[in-house]
């Protein structure tokens, strides 16, 4: 089958336009025109309706529709803040990092279209501490579209008035999930939060809060400017648009695509990454992030969408696509997973903090040569005392490199376990 | 102290947020480049600064990666051995740096230069063997580069420039 095309970029302009990044270069390809017709001829719920319409879901994880989460926002409570979630460290992932370092003007006009549309004046952009880079760039950014009105007060002449602030984290994985961000954001340790209340109706400072993802409020000004039926001509009916999906690992040319959701694992990684950089085949995908399920060979056919991922046991997660091939050690590779959840377990609960000392401790031994028999099973037991009794979904996490590595490579690991020194 | 000699940045730190305990992870930031980490001193005077019982802002300073209670070197040097870099040239880069400085990953160089240290994944997967000197990205540092990155960030070090552990501004 031939490779599908991308009639357009959507949010990976950057690799249309050069220096798209200035400016100027943003600005005479008709950038912040969309913001300007939006503000000055939109009300904020025409723009709450298009995004709906369009079918946009949140590209930071869950895939939940973007539009509705806003109107979930109680029009009668103020203020209100829009925070963008840049903490970006899922590991695979690293389409954030792109736009905020290529295309940072399309995410900041995203951020004025959306917080118009949400009644919030005041955005935080919450970004991870080891962008330091993108972190001073976009501080710059937000100036240089301030000096020309296009943030600040009263932009375009609307009468409305957004602040863009930059908040950088200082390195802790759970910040990415937003109650968590709200916490750090607030000066504290990152710890979730019980919900409900959901940060639509009690966020930051107590406040409705919409948290969205780079990439999502990257795609905004597009469709504003074109129309959610044009953005529909993009992906499924159930998966519109595109996605910035980073590839890594053990395939010839690793990187981010923009690809359009639905095209297969096996186009993705064999058309449009180049296939696998050497003769040693394939022996697994993460296709996810860290996170997420593992998948093997027989699942090639899938396509990349919310829905035939859930299908297919897995989640297509914040787009991070891990190739590894057959010289990788199974267990190694679920030992440094399990080992990342381990230094990301907030210490918040129990199940989640001495669960995952506990898979590292067994999956190290057996790594070690010191596996004992029945360690199997003490992997799956540690898991299933961990699913659905953790404070958050990162517990849950956790449990994925474990029940993938047994699923699909038990008698690899039966075999390291039987030959160790013990 | 802290507040006099960052009074405009700090001012303008505080300005952003209705809440003073905001400004907390940006003034750590600011701490740790102005002492070279946090210590009981530094935790104290930001606490000062921000109306916080300094317990608060320990517990703070103690759970982000990013903020050092130990003491470092000029330059932190964090190489990410996460999935999928640990499968990528990770390992190999740990073990060549820990050679060529003579520390092994968790420890500071006895010159003071350098801090090595083994990272979970840093967003920049695709570039593999990646490490951040002191948050600046280096990308693809295969062994045969390192000599040279050491060399060009030992300069640095000689010049006598401003030096932020913090990633606060860039350094070149
Ligand atoms: C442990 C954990 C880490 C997360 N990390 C991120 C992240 O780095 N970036 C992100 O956008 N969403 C992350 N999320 C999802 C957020 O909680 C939230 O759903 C998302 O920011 C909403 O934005 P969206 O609807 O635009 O996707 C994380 C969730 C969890 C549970
Ligand atoms: S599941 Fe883990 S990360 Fe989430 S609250 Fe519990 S301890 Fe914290
Ligand atoms: S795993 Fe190393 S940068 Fe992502």
């Amino acid at each position: 089958m031939p490779k599908t095309e991308l009639k357009e970029y959507i949010v990976l302009r950057n690799r249309e336009i050069p220096n798209i990044r200035d400016l100027d270069v943003y600005v005479a390809n008709g950038g912040y025109e969309t913001a300007r017709n939006a503000l000055t001829t939109m009300t904020p719920q025409a723009i709450v309706d298009e995004v709906k319409k369009s079918g946009l879901r949140g590209r930071g994880g869950a895939g939940f529709p973007c539009g509705v989460k806003w109107g979930f926002v109680p029009k009668e409570l103020n203020p209100k803040y829009l925070v963008v979630n840049a903490d970006e460290s899922e590991p695979g992932t690293f389409n954030n990092h792109e736009i905020i370092d290529l295309n940072p003007h399309q995410m900041i006009e995203g951020v004025v279209i959306s917080a118009f549309a949400i009644g919030a004046n005041t955005a935080y952009i919450y970004i991870r501490g080891e962008f330091a880079y993108g972190a001073r760039l976009l501080e710059q950014v937000i100036n240089e579209a301030r000096e020309r009105g296009f943030v600040g007060k009263n932009v375009f002449g609307s009468g409305f008035d957004i602040d863009i602030h930059v908040h950088r984290g200082a390195g802790a994985y759970i910040c990415g999930e937003e109650t968590a961000l709200l916490e750090s954001l607030e000066g504290k340790i990152g710890q979730p939060r019980l919900k409900p209340p959901f940060p639509a109706v009690a966020g930051l400072y107590a406040k409705p809060t919409v948290v969205n993802n780079v990439e999502t409020l990257t795609n905004v000004p597009r469709i504003i400017a074109k129309g959610a039926d044009w953005f529909r001509s993009f992906g499924t009916e159930k998966s519109p648009g595109t996605k910035a999906v980073s590839i890594s690992g053990h395939v010839k040319n690793p990187g981010n695509y923009e690809i359009p959701l639905g095209i297969t694992m096996r186009e993705f990684i064999y058309d449009w990454a180049g296939g696998m950089r050497s003769d040693v085949p394939l022996k697994f995908i993460i296709p996810g992030g860290a996170s997420s399920t593992w998948l093997t060979t027989e699942h090639l056919d899938t396509p990349l969408t919310w829905d035939d991922m859930a299908a297919a046991g897995t989640m297509l997660g914040s787009g991070a696509v891990v190739i590894l091939d057959e010289s990788v050690s199974v267990v190694k590779a679920a030992l440094k997973i399990d080992e990342f959840f381990k230094h990301e377990s907030c210490g918040k609960c129990t199940p989640c903090r001495e669960g995952t000392h506990f898979l590292v401790k067994v999956w190290e031994r057996i790594d070690e040569g010191h596996g004992r028999s029945g360690d199997i099973e003490l992997l799956a037991d540690v898991g299933t005392q961990m699913l659905g009794k953790c404070f958050c979904p990162l517990g849950d996490s956790a449990v994925s490199a474990v029940n993938s590595a047994i699923k699909f490579f038990r008698p690899e690991i039966e075999a390291e376990i039987a030959g160790g020194t013990h | 102290m802290l507040y006099d000699k960052h009074k405009a940045e700090i001012d303008a730190i505080l300005a952003k947020y209705p809440s003073k305990r905001s400004a907390l992870l940006p003034m750590l930031y600011i701490a740790q480049d102005e002492y070279g980490r946090l210590d009981r001193d530094s935790i104290g005077e930001v606490a000062e600064i921000l109306d916080l019982p300094p317990t608060d802002v320990y517990e703070v300073a103690g759970f982000y990666t990013l903020f050092y209670n130990e003491e470092v070197g000029k330059i932190v040097l964090d190489v990410c051995d996460d999935v999928p870099c640990c499968f990528c040239g990770a390992e190999e880069l740990v073990a060549d740096l820990e050679n060529r400085l003579g520390v092994k990953a968790g420890h500071t160089t006895n010159d003071k230069l350098f801090t090595l240290r083994r990272v979970k994944c840093i967003a920049a997967c695709d570039q593999a063997p990646v490490l951040q000197a002191n948050l600046e990205f280096h990308n693809k540092v295969t062994p045969d580069k390192v000599d040279t990155l050491l060399a060009e960030l030992r300069s640095e070090i000689e010049s006598g420039k401003p030096i932020s552990i913090s990633g606060r501004f860039a350094e070149h």
